[in-house]
């Protein structure tokens, strides 16, 4: 038996820290620990709902918009005000912008590595992967010239000795299996994806002032005014910048992104069943079509259990809860019991060993995540979560044609999405679906200006004297890495008690009351790991759930401790 | 490499002589060198000695590693990048784990006082509190060690320069900014601003590898040439705020118009930084372009001292200490009254709120320049 540990986990958002035991070169268990606190909802407690999104947002700076859509949404909720049609439209845009530059770019820059060695790509022959390259798509940055240039100017920066980001490596590990051309094709592509995610993103430039951090949200509405007539608002000089910007998007994506997930895939079909662990997945939908407080959602929500697509229940917020059994808290009511998020309860307090040290004790507390459980079992959330439940209830309807077209290009049965790669094609499907759906938001949001509806926040709720002495608030959101949600308790204006319940913490919490282990500890189960001094599959398992540490870690703490400011001399 | 060496290198990636010349004008500009000094940043950026940088990520979220990944001009930012060498940063990273480490306390080892620290995130007080580990480190052992050890650090973001968001009231984790955790650190530059804005934090690179030198620092060690001016003073709706048109509510004609937000609680007039000149993803936009009020994000404590946000200056800084702005509404001409109302602002704001940062009580002509 051999302990494996891999921290930090690079590549991904935030500090992460695997243990796992390896026995005859598979996984028998593993371990998986947020090594990183802030404190965030302690720190908003006090303030004025109406900055929340503001602090919230700050929890991520990769899902920059995802706390903050969920932060007004569980305010407005509390406090009654109701977004007007564009303010939804633009969140619409935001959100989808958001995860699809989040995905393209965790596919190339986060996850790629995982399958694609870059020292054998110095080996590819250019003619070779043109051909490759001519073979899957008709992208036209595919001739041999082009793809000798990227390989001499890789080649240049080798040779020249600093090899920076891609020093140290796990290159010409023996689970790395595309041939040489597959992987210079890759390696083109993460240049030029890097590229593309820099424009991609201007979309969320236009619509909120920058990326990252954009800072257009306003309880109630959006701070972007919208006026065909005026200069400073969003006209029509945007609504074409916007549809060039999705335009180009769409293209990226279907010409490169979506080819280079098949091809990659293709080479690695085993990866279709290693890695399903936890059964359960939970998406709560996302993209209201109308308006109101019970919009119809272009992504539906659900949970399925026991992975049974044929049966999609409805999501009940009220099932779900919180276990700090094995988390770096304790509960007043006993470490074994769980918590809604409404009664959610967080005390800091650290017992790991004291660093440095060599391993955690797992059989005790190890993590700064909590355990959230739903009617009691864990859950896997995310775009896998979303596509499933999306095809299991049929709508939208090109959710099902593009797996069913994937799964028969792979020549795959649907219960190969339960897996490690079926988490990546996943991502990549709901990537496509978004990119193409953008253009439906655009053309409403100039339907509006043609209507010279110009409303962008319900202002009858600005003023915190229109709201009740009391009021909670749940505000609910599919981010890139999956369903997230907001608790509010808003007394006399200010804010009482924050709860958030974050994708992260779903997929990377540690052990339950009952010893049940989280998704991520699941899902590395069985996972072959070659030589465990290079962990490789160990990562592509973590790595297919695009881990955002930063966002599992949070705490409200129910007692009003005034800490100390502490200063170094 | 020669500089014609390097064109021709250029071009066979795509980008054209024009282009890179274009570049390192427009990088002038951001560090408001004459346009003579193009010719110098063009020789700089040639050198063939990659200077070594390590990114460190504390209790961060990414925002400024992925601000980093915005900054303009993309083929030519590559090779920026590529003409340093980013021997260790988290998130981008290929290697993992324990060779993770080895990469960065072998960079240390073998490059002391030669290498550039990049701290992002805020940093716990104390080891024992278990509130940041990396490799079953504490992040404050790592940050003495390598930053310790460097020719220079530049705290990347407001959590890193002042604390930010982790040391915001009430502190919970006793979060400290690398000027804190890291007593007497050599050559400390403060880039804040929540992110910091990738296109300063290249011109700095450039402005090392170009002059040699540090830029000169403002009183929070921030370089003048991004932090030298209130945002009030370059905003493109000042005109309006000269005028007293204000917007009133979110919307409204003087929203649409792009009137001044002062009323609607921006913080531009106590807030330096030079998001109205050089703007945000390759100037698509800024903060107050959207139409938000700016929140005041590169300054010491905005998180305590710039809020609530949506109340204006006045309130949160009293009336009477700030009679240049109020009443709302009065026309203000005088262009030097607003730079001097700009620090009195943000200097009122601070004792009125009783959160002096600790940063402020340093004499930074003496701490960090040895």
């Amino acid at each position: 038996m051999t302990r494996v540990v891999v921290d930090p986990v690079t590549r991904i958002e935030g500090h992460l820290r695997i243990e796992a035991e390896v026995e005859a070169g598979t996984v028998k268990q593993a371990w998986s620990s947020s090594t990183m606190f802030r404190g965030i909802e302690l720190i908003l407690e006090g303030r004025d709902p109406r900055d929340a999104w503001a602090f919230t947002q700050r929890i991520c700076g990769v899902c920059t918009t995802v706390h903050a859509i969920a932060s007004i949404r569980a305010v407005e909720h509390a406090i009654g005000a109701t977004p007007p049609p564009n303010a939804r439209i633009l969140r619409n845009l935001i959100i989808a912008a958001q995860n699809v530059q989040d995905h393209v770019v965790h596919f190339y820059h986060l996850h790629a590595l995982d399958w694609v060695d870059i020292v054998s790509a110095l080996s590819g022959d250019p003619a070779k992967t043109s051909s490759l390259a001519q073979s899957i798509s008709d992208w036209p940055l595919s001739s041999a010239k082009y793809f000798a240039e990227v390989r001499d100017r890789v080649k240049a920066f080798v040779e020249r000795g600093q090899l920076g980001i891609f020093a140290n490596a796990y290159w010409g590990h023996p689970a790395y299996r595309l041939p040489p051309e597959a992987n210079l094709m890759a390696l083109a592509h993460y240049l030029e994806a890097l590229e593309w995610q820099r424009r991609f993103i201007k979309i969320h430039a236009i619509l909120g002032g920058k990326n990252p951090h954009l800072q257009s949200f306003l309880v109630g509405g959006m701070a972007t005014p919208v006026d065909p007539d005026a200069q400073a608002s969003l006209n029509l000089g945007t609504i074409a910048a916007l549809r060039k910007l999705i335009a180009e998007g769409l293209d990226f994506v279907t010409r490169v992104y979506i080819p280079d997930v098949l091809a990659v895939a293709s080479f690695y079909k085993d990866w279709f069943s290693i890695g399903a662990g936890v059964p359960n997945y939970l998406s709560y939908g996302e993209y209201p079509i109308d308006d109101g407080p019970q919009p119809q959602l272009y992504f539906p929500g659900g949970v399925i259990q026991n992975q049974d697509l044929s049966h999609v229940a409805a999501v009940d917020q009220s099932k779900i809860d919180e276990y700090v059994t094995h988390s770096w808290y304790d509960y007043t009511v006993g470490n074994d019991k769980g918590l809604n998020p409404y009664k959610g309860e967080t005390n800091p307090h650290y017992t790991g060993p004291k660093p440095p040290y060599e391993h955690l004790n797992v059989e005790e507390k190890y993590s700064w995540l909590k355990s959230p459980r739903y009617d009691g079992a864990p859950m896997q959330v995310g775009p896998l979560s979303r596509m499933l439940v999306a095809y299991g209830l049929g709508r939208p309807s090109r959710v099902k044609e593009l797996i069913d077209k994937a799964l028969a290009h792979l020549n795959a049965p649907p219960s190969a999405l339960f897996s490690t790669l079926g988490r990546v094609a996943a991502r990549a499907i709901e990537t496509q679906v978004l990119v193409e759906s953008m253009h439906m938001w655009v053309d409403a949001l100039a339907e509006n200006m043609a209507r010279r509806d110009y409303r962008i926040q319900d202002t009858s709720k600005w003023d915190p004297s229109t709201w009740p002495q009391d009021c909670f608030g749940t505000g609910f959101h599919e981010a890139p890495r999956g369903a997230l949600g907001h608790w509010v308790h808003i007394s006399g204006g200010k804010i009482a008690k924050y709860q958030c319940v974050v994708p992260s913490t779903w997929n990377a919490g540690p052990r339950d009351a009952q010893g049940r282990p989280g998704p991520y500890e699941a899902s590395l189960v069985g996972t072959p790991v070659a030589k465990p001094e290079q962990p490789l599959e160990i990562l592509r398992t973590v790595h297919s759930f695009d881990p955002c540490m930063a966002c599992g870690v949070h705490v409200v703490d129910g007692t009003k401790r005034e800490l100390a400011r502490v200063r170094a001399s | 490499m020669t500089h014609t060496k390097l064109i021709r290198e250029l071009e066979r990636q795509g980008v054209s002589r024009r282009q890179f010349l274009e570049f390192c004008a427009g990088m002038a500009v951001v560090l408001g060198l004459p346009k003579a000094a193009s010719g110098a940043i063009a020789a700089a950026v040639e050198s063939e000695k990659r200077p070594i940088l390590v990114w460190l990520e504390f209790q961060d979220c990414a925002g400024n590693s992925e601000s980093l990944l915005r900054a303009s001009h993309p083929t030519v930012a590559d090779l920026v990048l590529d003409t340093i060498s980013l021997n260790y940063h988290e998130t981008l990273m290929a290697a993992a784990g324990s060779q993770a480490e080895s990469v960065l306390n072998e960079t240390v080892r073998k490059n002391k006082d030669a290498y550039i620290a990049l701290v992002e995130g805020s940093i716990p007080s104390e080891a024992e509190s278990g509130f940041c580990t990396i490799g079953g480190r504490a992040a404050i052992d790592i940050a003495r060690e390598v930053c310790g050890n460097a020719m220079a650090t530049v705290a990347v973001g407001t959590c890193a320069a002042f604390g930010g968001i982790p040391a915001a009231r009430p502190n919970p984790t006793r979060a400290l900014s690398v000027a804190d955790a890291v007593p007497g650190v050599k050559n400390l530059i403060n880039m804040s601003a929540c992110p910091a804005n990738a296109e300063n934090i290249t011109a700095l690179v450039v402005y090392y590898l170009t002059l040699k030198r540090w830029p000169p620092l403002d009183q929070y060690r921030r370089p003048l040439f991004a932090y030298g001016k209130p945002i009030h003073d370059g905003c493109d709706r000042r005109a309006h705020f000269d005028a007293g048109q204000y917007v009133e509510s979110w919307g409204d004609e003087g929203h649409r118009h792009g009137y001044c937000l002062y009323k609607m609680g921006c913080k531009g007039p106590a807030t330096s930084q030079n998001c109205p000149t050089v703007g945000w993803n390759e100037h698509t936009n800024w903060p107050i372009g959207c139409g938000h009020p700016c929140i005041g994000c590169a300054e010491p404590n905005f998180w305590d001292v710039m809020t609530p946000f949506y109340e204006h200056l006045p309130g949160v800084a009293g009336a009477s200490s700030s009679r240049w702005l109020d009443p709302v509404g009065l026309t203000l001409t005088g262009v030097v009254a607003a730079g001097a109302i700009a620090h009195g602002v943000s200097e009122i704001t601070r004792q009125r709120r009783g959160h002096r940062p600790s940063i402020q009580d340093r004499d930074p002509k003496t701490e960090g320049e040895k």
